[in-house]
């Protein structure tokens, strides 16, 4: 994707939304599906373009979820500090396990494990923790003022939430053109190959970690403002571990709309398996299962991916043409 | 199972409505009351980690629709006509749910279960002023944010845990004051948390010691070694707040370590008050007391519930008969208020005193959106049957304590 | 702070558990050093074979000992299938889109149980669940005891079918060196199917094992994935008598650190020494040097 002009155009488009849309139902949803593809964009940076797939970016997500809701609930710090203080000890989150990990050589199929106990090892300790109100959870008040960083319109949200977005499309973009972002991806390709031309591969990896935290936890923080409620299971559980890496994954993985593109479609699916299943329980979800390995089994590079493929397959012949003349 | 009695295609007409209409605005809920009846909310974590309670809590609201369908619906204004959602066992589910529910016109929403689910919906729906009753969530947040949408029907901890105590400074006074000493064995998230803190901090009022009070996961596998704490410090009593599963594996490895206390007295404990448990561990389940929500055992309209959901081959759970009387509540009102309308719906709730419902309730008055009347009841199991013991206008028989030896 | 009664009886009780972890682990530990994959799925395979062995008791009437023996061979085949049909082919040989497929199936076959058989939770009350042997100071249950034997029984056969089995070689084989076993003429997609289904027929024998005392519900699984990884890293990949011993060591760490720290901090302990053996030692106790 060259440029800017795409980032902007995309954008664009969504942000007309809710000048047409009025549905709240809609409105949510496409929140909804934003702040995943921000979650998943944050997974992207780490995982796409560095190849580290981690299974516990839930514990980014939980840091910044959790701090806003504690720094405004129990410090009566106003809730954009609290937004900022979130993403910011998220990143440092991630340059702790980053450090940890890395230094230590971990590396794929152990990196992804230990990723996710430390996430685990976050989700326990939430769920006892005096701070974090423990198995209670903590509750933020219903405040519906922009100071508060809470509004009456599901609009106001979503415009929110599209700004991060577009941030975290920026970053990808960015990361693409530069030369950290070939660093990245040498890294990816071959760590060894990378090491031997003189990439210094553990600290690649650990800048990127601690990016991709930043934008998990950005999504963590606007989780807190929109449901205003967290617990040890929805901040650092499973679920969101994987909603971060299914998503990315496929829409196409090292891709600037990715995740963006894996969150639409994972969550158009999710929605109409449940409309194919009525509410039987656990069958949209069979559905949902189901159509994730069929996407696996026929678009392994994800959905971008498969656009790419195919759009080769259409040049070559032309390539073949004009080399004949 | 249980909707299978509601037809097929007009749910999938509501719901596909709701989601390709993109650019719907919802349309005033009077007109559609009076073309198609009365649009309610049936919400429920069926699916996930909560399902068993979800789907017993949508089969008594179900059922109680249909009983009322079948008496010509509600007074003036039709059928009703339920729209049936999962709220997944989590926040956002619910909140996804109750924007659908709001699009397609619904006068009221019912359910929720679990705590957590339901401040969420109750915060989704006060943007709406919607009205939603909640049918079991205990956490106290509930009601104390100042929503005006909400109402609960069932108690909040700080009345469980004030009941519970009460009910046992009385059987233990009564029975010559054999215990003083108590273990907690309590889940550890929302519920368990919550309601420990409150015993924690009241059973000393009561000249209660306790020794220790242990939290535990939900799921836990193993209670081996929670058991041998307790085996150790010997307590007079123990007293578990948790969920089925796991109060089942403590009861049961509680016999098989031949620990055997004075008492045990749950609070919300998870199968001490279920028919269920009774049934297939008669031995573990003997004398086991519990402070929880039950129905009142004189009301004909409860035991002809139970003979009904037992015919079904269900067991008559607390999340059933609630949202049996969560509805009724929710019928009368709208009968009061004349139409589908919300804010008269509020109103109407608001100034209830209803009594057609199966609980030991008395009539309901709702303060700040919580029933006034609403308490748990203390219950044991005696003769392979679950027992009201106290409050004793409601009592079955008397409760056995110490437990005979 | 705690006598020494009470810490040999929890250590007892860390063996006893820390063996079924352990036979669940070995399933998984086969499949992670053969195929090299995280199997996600290998929690609900575990719900549904709790769910086999239920139907196993209450439609054929067998004790699920009895029923270990029919259902051991049913899940060899169940595993050999969805790997030959469904991982293989879905995933293209590529590790990470395993990973993901087994997520797939994980979400399918958790969900088919719940639609299938709901959320109730089942049990099943036998006669002898709660027997105990009186050793004084506490009291053993009986089927515990008899996973403890049946799981050592059970490893001492996969050990034999590793080391003196053509299979086992062909196995061992693929696993070292995938190119170089093709190059041999073994067929490596036959090998990994037939890895992933010994995984799978183990976890139908540690299910039948938990069933006198445990439940069964279709989420019932998932809690036993998170410790069952754990002991894959501690023993070593792919390691038979690792997983044993790393089983048993959870088990009773588990087990001591809930005495210390609770129940629910306690499980901390187990997360700890997973990244601390990542960190310091990531092939394990057992394990080959990478």
């Amino acid at each position: 994707m060259r440029g800017l002009l795409p980032i902007a155009v995309v954008v664009a488009a969504l942000a007309a939304v809710p000048l047409v849309v009025q549905s709240n139902t809609t409105l949510n949803f496409l929140v909804v599906t934003l702040l995943i593809a921000l979650a998943g964009q944050g997974w992207n940076i780490l995982g796409g373009y560095g190849g580290q797939y981690s299974f516990g970016h839930a514990a980014f997500f939980g840091t910044g979820a959790y701090v806003t809701a504690i720094l405004q609930v129990r410090y009566g710090v106003n809730a954009w500090l609290a937004f900022g203080a979130g993403i910011v000890i998220g990143a440092a989150v991630g340059g702790i396990i980053g450090a940890l990990t890395f230094r230590a050589g971990l590396r794929g199929s152990y990196f992804a494990l230990v990723s996710l106990a430390f996430a685990e090892v976050l989700r326990i300790v939430a769920s006892v923790a005096p701070i974090t109100g423990a198995g209670v959870g903590t509750l933020v008040k219903l405040d519906l003022r922009v100071e508060a960083l809470q509004f009456q319109s599901r609009a106001a949200f979503f415009w929110v939430v599209l700004a991060l977005v577009a941030i975290s499309l920026l970053v990808a973009q960015r990361l693409e053109r530069s030369r950290f972002g070939t660093w990245l991806i040498a890294v990816r390709e071959n760590e060894d190959a990378a090491k031997a031309l003189g990439v210094n591969a553990t600290q690649v990896k650990l800048c990127a970690m601690m990016i991709s935290a930043a934008i998990t936890a950005a999504a963590g923080c606007f989780y807190t403002q929109y449901f205003l409620f967290v617990d040890s299971g929805i901040a650092f559980g499973t679920r969101m571990s994987i909603e971060a890496l299914l998503t990315p994954i496929i829409g196409g993985a090292g891709t600037v709309f990715g995740p963006l593109l894996g969150a639409l479609v994972v969550q158009a699916v999710g929605e109409g398996a449940k409309l194919v299943a009525g509410d039987a329980p656990g069958l949209s979800l069979i559905v949902y299962g189901c159509i994730l390995i069929l996407v696996i089994a026929f678009a392994p590079r994800g959905l971008i991916g498969l656009v790419e493929t195919s759009r080769r397959r259409v040049a070559r012949p032309a390539k073949r043409e004009a080399a004949h003349g | 199972m249980s909707d299978r009695s509601l037809p097929f295609t007009r749910r999938k007409f509501l719901a596909s409505s709701t989601l390709c209409a993109a650019a719907s605005i919802a349309m005033p809920s009077i007109l559609r009351a009076q073309e198609a009846g009365v649009k309610l909310g049936i919400l429920h974590p069926v699916s996930g980690a909560l399902s068993y309670s979800g789907t017993q809590g949508r089969l008594g609201a179900t059922l109680a629709i249909e009983e009322i369908n079948a008496a010509g619906g509600i007074k003036g204004l039709g059928k009703i006509d339920p729209m049936l959602g999962d709220a997944l066992s989590t926040p956002e589910g619910g909140t996804a749910e109750v924007e659908k529910m709001n699009s397609a016109g619904v006068a009221a929403i019912i359910g929720g279960y679990a705590s957590a689910v339901c401040l969420a919906v109750s915060q989704a729906a006060a943007r709406y002023d919607l009205p939603y009753v909640v049918d079991v969530g205990v956490a106290d947040a509930i009601v104390t944010r100042g929503l005006k949408n909400t109402f609960r029907f069932g108690p909040g901890f700080g009345v469980i845990a004030k009941t519970a105590l009460d009910n046992l400074a009385e059987i233990n006074n009564h029975a010559g004051k054999p215990a003083k000493t108590v273990m907690i064995v309590h889940e550890d998230s929302l519920f368990g948390s919550g309601l420990a803190k409150l015993l924690n901090t009241q059973l000393p009022q009561h000249g209660f010691e306790i020794l220790e009070t242990i939290p535990h996961p939900t799921p836990t596998r193993d209670f081996n070694n929670v058991v041998l704490k307790i085996k150790a410090q010997n307590p007079d009593l123990v007293i578990p707040a948790n969920y089925y599963n796991e109060y089942v594996l403590l009861a049961r490895t509680m016999q098989q370590q031949r620990v055997k206390p004075k008492g045990i007295y749950s609070v919300l404990g998870g199968a001490a008050s279920s028919y269920k448990f009774v049934k297939e561990f008669p031995d573990a389940a003997k004398y086991i007391m519990d402070c929880n929500h039950w129905f009142d055992p004189g009301s004909p309209k409860a035991l002809a519930l139970k003979k009904k959901i037992e015919d079904k081959g269900q067991f008559y759970t607390y999340e059933v008969y609630m949202n049996y009387s969560c509805v009724m509540l929710v019928a009368d009102a709208l009968a009061r208020a004349g139409a589908a309308d919300r804010a008269k719906l509020a109103a109407a709730l608001e100034s209830s005193t209803f009594s057609g419902h199966v609980m030991p309730y008395g009539p309901t008055k709702f303060v700040n959106g919580q029933n006034q009347g609403a308490a748990p009841v203390n219950t044991q199991v005696l003769d392979n049957d679950i027992k009201v013991v106290l409050p004793a206008n409601f009592a079955q028989a008397k409760p056995v304590f110490p437990i005979p030896a | 702070m705690f006598s020494p009664v009470i810490l040999i009886t929890a250590i007892l009780n860390g063996l006893l558990t820390g063996a079924v972890y352990a036979l669940v682990a070995l399933g998984l530990t086969l499949i992670y050093g053969v195929l090299h994959i995280i199997n996600f799925a290998h929690g609900a395979l575990l719900s549904a074979a709790l769910f086999a062995a239920f139907f196993a008791f209450h439609l054929l009437g067998l004790d699920p000992y009895l029923a270990a023996l029919l259902l051991a061979p049913i899940f060899f085949g169940l595993g050999y299938a969805i790997q030959r049909l469904i991982i293989g082919p879905a995933s293209h040989g590529d590790d990470r889109n395993m990973l993901l497929v087994t997520l797939g199936l994980s979400v399918v076959i958790e969900n088919a149980l719940l639609y299938a058989f709901r959320a109730d939770t089942r049990t099943i009350d036998l006669p002898y669940a709660f027997q105990t042997i009186d050793l004084g100071f506490t009291f053993l249950p009986i089927p515990r005891l008899i996973g403890f034997c049946v799981v050592f029984a059970v490893a001492l056969v996969l050990w034999a079918i590793m080391r003196r089995t053509d299979v086992g070689k062909a196995i061992r084989a693929v696993a070292k060196e995938k190119l170089g076993a093709q190059l041999a003429g073994i067929e490596v997609s036959h090998v990994y199917a037939v890895t992933f289904g010994l995984g799978t027929a183990c976890v139908a024998i540690a299910a039948c094992l938990l069933i006198p005392t445990f439940y069964v519900n279709p989420s019932v699984g998932e809690a036993f994935v998170l410790i069952a990884f754990t002991i894959v890293v501690l023993g070593g990949m792919g390691s038979v008598p690792g997983a044993l011993v790393g089983g048993l060591v959870i088990g009773v760490v588990e087990s001591l650190s809930g005495l210390f720290l609770g129940e629910s901090l306690g499980q901390i302990g187990i997360f700890l020494i997973f990244i601390a053996v990542l960190l310091v030692r990531p092939t394990g106790l057992f394990g080959a040097r990478a």
